[in-house]
């Protein structure tokens, strides 16, 4: 890699001396050419610090992500260590405060409407348009499996100035050629003289270095940690029990709250008995809860246990809301909106409408898909802990996007957002629950009600699950024309589903205009690289009750289900082969070939199988990552067992394999659980499904041996912890039609089959 | 009222009726061991009442018929137990949030079952929930803790 003039990179980085150590950060500065930039506030130059070292050589890295269990700690701080000539075994990790400075523009790009695969001209210049607004926003996000690109750059060039100011200190102290030092091990040494410091005696000295302003990374052929597997850097902790999830959190004088909220958002309590709640050993006190995401009562008590059995003592009822959320009304209503015309068109090519409206009715397949909602259903309950004192605000959670929840809670507090404090915790799990900010404001009104004391809230299970915000259902009708043995020359996919985006902006900054077409809603079938000549991907938005939120790969987890079980279909109609279409409908992407052709080598794809037995294929391009599957299954009486999977992935720049591959597998189990069995429903308005028994997730006996191999590509990284997901639940669904000859388009599978 | 936990008797009060879960986090500060659900579906509470694999939601103190072991007691980052080192050998963890009780249920198996097959693992471990599926790196770390077991190390 070439030397980087960091000014033209928009990054100008910065130390200061702080108590016992020096600590290195960069300033975002306005970017050279960015239309935006007179908009840019003169507060916007942050200083923001990633690496402090004592000067008893203590290195701390500032990993500013929320570690939910993607590694990200671990490979954030590889990136520094790399360039600091560290080992991760020296460092120390922590989370880092909330500072808009520590923005992610990775995430934005997801947002923007264009196809991914596109590295062309016009999506490059959409991209580049839309990152600065990120910065504007100053959005802080862990999300979109993003946060490994966003600071690949960023985190590395804050190691790497560091060295070279460190380096530069030993000079000054030696008095000799910087330019034959080394650096290894958080130590400086000079061959010829045999000198050597480590960087915590060095560092005093650093910190009055000039900032370098040109400084290039190492190349690739030097890394001595990225682009290898790394232990975990928390994982000590997390088998020893001793890491601090939210709902772990003590304080002194702290105390416990459980939370009752009534049905739907909106729906007021009619009446309440407390009697029962009080009587509970430990209730302290009981106090309502007025949000736009649910009203109700919070439960202050002097411990947990106390809390939450105060919260199943109190006798309460809510008003019936005038229209109920139901979900056979909710699908129907679906079902109307496809007949109405498309709200956006994000792919359109050839003239799909004319090819399908003249060809004869036996060259045309057609289905209709659908899925249902699905909840996040993380192994920790949400929660977060709370204190409010004098005009300060102080929260505990992990959230994925703590910039918004800061403002949220500064909203709701009355204070500024200055005079709130975000500590940031693990959290056992999110999948983008936590990318809403629910349970930090139930927090915050319960400690209203403490005279200063801190609270931490943690809802009980069926709460947790009763107030989802879920991945919204969606309709999907397909239509394509295959002639015998030929491919498809024309595939018409109209999506109706309720848009995220829009209701996630609603409730989150409910005074914002917000219109515009949400990209997600047909992601994993418009910018899929299919070369079919008449292609068009439509999407109708269909505004539901009960509000919808980020769910792993978020429109891909149902598109994708959508598209590559239609193509199966149509393979299957036109009597050619499932991998043998899309070897040539992808033709034109190297990347896509290569994966698909080792995905078939692992698998023996092609192969006889005994009678029962079933192949499935289905590949995706989401986040920025290829995926391809092959899950082979076995069915007897109605009954069907995973008996395996293969995976071929193609990430781009491999930073820490194992991550990568355990991140992808932990993917495609999620995929599973939601095509075999998940389904929330709605009925008067309330979420029906209330804990694990009714709502299954894969358990260890179900779950098949995952095969993944890595296709390491020159070329930017993609995401990991979501591109699993999507490919999955079709491969899943295609080997049950391989085995058994049935067709299911209506998700969960468990309606049509048991599976063992 | 008293009850043996991680080696050492404590006398826990009057208060029977409370499920081991809480007495062991409301009471004695012992995080590691985790609520998840209102069902006894998932595990997460997994501790061992005499070596054997119990859901600390589901015995009040007044049930107790033996000692009680949580994760913090078989080991601390020092002195890691097998099971434990053989957790971080195959990087099992994702979240994290189950991996206490997937760990002390894998601990109960290997007491009784030195050497599981497949079939008694998904026996013993399908109590035990996880929602990030870290499932076969679970079946990859009870072989390889089965061994170290068995080694003596
Ligand atoms: S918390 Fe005990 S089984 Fe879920
Ligand atoms: S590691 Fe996250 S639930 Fe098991």
């Amino acid at each position: 890699m070439k030397a980087v003039d960091i000014a033209r990179r928009t990054f100008l980085l910065g130390a200061t001396a702080i108590a016992g150590g020096l600590a290195v950060g960069y300033f975002v500065t306005k970017p050279a050419r960015n239309p935006l930039e007179q908009e840019l506030k003169p507060d916007e130059v942050a200083f923001a610090p990633y690496v402090k070292i004592g000067h008893g050589n203590e290195i701390t890295i500032i990993v500013p992500r929320t570690e939910m269990g993607q590694g990200v700690h671990t490979t954030l701080a590889a990136y520094v260590a790399e360039e600091l000539d560290v080992s991760l075994e020296q460092i120390k990790v922590e989370g880092g405060p909330v500072d808009s400075a520590y923005y992610n523009t990775a995430v934005l790009e997801e947002l923007v409407p264009f196809i991914d695969f596109d590295q062309g001209m016009l999506a490059g210049a959409a991209r580049t348009l839309k990152a600065p607004t990120g910065k504007l926003l100053g959005i802080q996000i862990t999300a979109g499996s993003t946060s490994a690109r966003d600071g690949f750059e960023r985190m590395r060039y804050a190691g790497a100035v560091l060295r070279a100011m460190l380096v530069a200190a030993a000079a000054d102290e030696w008095n000799a050629d910087a330019r034959t030092f080394i650096t290894e091990n958080g130590t400086v040494i000079d061959p010829t003289s045999d000198y050597s410091a480590t960087y915590g005696q060095l560092s005093k000295r650093a910190a009055k270095q000039n900032v370098p302003s040109n400084i290039s990374l190492k190349p690739q052929s030097q890394w001595k940690i990225l682009g290898k597997s790394q232990p975990r850097v928390d994982f000590t902790e997390k088998v020893t029990g001793t890491a601090i999830y939210g709902t772990d959190w003590n304080l002194p004088e702290m105390l416990y709250g459980a939370v009752r909220l009534g049905p739907g958002t909106e729906s007021l309590p009619t009446r309440v008995d407390e009697a029962a709640a009080m009587n509970v050993p430990g209730v302290v006190k009981i106090v309502p809860i007025y949000l736009p995401h649910g009203t109700g009562y919070g439960v202050i008590a002097t411990g947990q246990y106390a809390a939450f059995k105060g919260a199943e003592a109190l006798a309460a009822e809510w008003e019936v809301p005038v229209d109920p959320a139901d979900s056979t009304k909710m699908n129907a209503e679906l079902k109307k909106k496809l007949k109405e015309p498309a709200d956006f068109v994000l792919r359109e090519e050839g003239n799909t409408a004319l090819i399908l409206a003249d060809a004869p009715r036996s060259e045309i397949v057609e289905a209709q898909y659908s899925v249902p909602f699905l909840a996040h259903a993380c192994m920790e309950p949400i929660n977060a802990a709370a204190r409010l004192n004098s005009g300060f605000v102080e929260v505990w959670t992990a959230s994925q996007a703590p910039t918004i929840l800061r403002s949220l809670v500064a909203t709701h507090a009355g204070v500024e957002p200055e005079n709130v404090l975000i500590h940031t915790t693990f959290c056992g799990g999110s999948f983008g629950r936590r990318l809403d900010s629910d349970f930090a404001l139930v927090a915050l009104e319960m400690a209203k009600h403490t005279e200063g004391k801190p609270i931490n809230v943690v809802w009980s299970r069926s709460e947790d699950m009763a107030h989802e915000i879920c991945r919204p259902p969606a309709v999907a009708n397909m239509q394509a024309r295959i002639k015998r043995r030929q491919l498809p020359d024309a595939v018409e996919i109209e999506v109706a589903s309720p848009s995220v985006l829009e209701s996630f902006m609603k409730r989150s900054y409910p005074d914002w205009f917000w219109a515009g077409s949400d990209q997600m809603l047909t992601a994993g079938a418009h910018d899929q690289p299919y070369a079919i000549e008449n292609y068009r991907v439509a999407a109708h938005k269909c505004d539901l009750a009960p509000p919808v939120g980020f769910w792993r790969s978020n429109g891909a987890s149902f598109n994708t289900f959508f598209q590559e079980c239609f193509l199966d279909e149509v393979a299957h109609a036109g009597r050619i082969d499932a991998l043998g279409m899309r070897l040539r409908l992808l033709a034109h992407h190297p990347s896509a070939i290569k994966m698909l052709q080792k995905v078939s080598d692992m698998s023996g794809w092609g192969r006889d199988l005994p009678d029962g037995k079933g192949l499935g294929l289905a590949q995706t391009f989401s986040f920025g990552t290829w995926v391809a599957l092959v899950v082979e299954v076995t069915s007897k009486e109605d009954q069907i067992k995973i008996d395996k999977v293969w995976c071929a992935a193609d990430v781009g720049q491999v930073m820490d394999p194992r991550i990568v591959e355990s991140q992808i597998s932990s993917g495609i189990v999620f995929g599973f659980s939601a095509a075999i069995s998940q389904e929330i429903t709605y009925k008067d308005g309330a979420i029906q499904e209330r804990d694990f028994d009714q709502y299954e997730m894969l358990r260890m006996d179900q779950c098949p041996d995952i095969e993944i191999e890595l296709i390491d590509a020159d070329r930017p990284m993609g995401g990991a912890g979501e591109a699993g997901t999507p490919p999955a639940i079709p491969a899943l669904v295609n080997a049950v039609f391989s085995a058994t000859g049935k067709r299911v388009r209506d998700l969960p599978l468990s309606r049509h089959f048991k599976f063992i | 009222m008293l009850m043996k936990l991680n080696g050492r008797w404590y006398d826990v009060g009057d208060d029977t009726t409370m499920p081991l879960l809480w007495v062991l986090r409301d009471k004695f500060g012992l995080m590691g061991t985790k609520y998840a659900c209102d069902s006894a579906t998932c595990g997460a509470c997994t501790v061992t009442i005499d070596g054997k694999s119990e859901l600390a939601c589901q015995k009040t103190i007044a049930e107790l018929t033996g000692e009680v072991q949580t994760i913090e007691g078989i080991g601390a980052s020092e002195e890691l137990h097998p099971v434990q080192q053989a957790w971080i050998d195959e990087q099992v963890p994702d979240c994290g949030y189950c991996q206490s009780g997937q760990i002390m249920a894998a601990v109960a198996l290997l007491a009784e079952t030195p050497s599981p097959s497949d079939a008694q693992i998904n026996d013993a471990m399908r109590g035990n929930l996880c929602r990030c599926g870290t499932y076969p790196r679970i079946r990859a770390a009870i072989k390889r803790a089965a061994k170290l077991l068995r080694s003596g190390t």
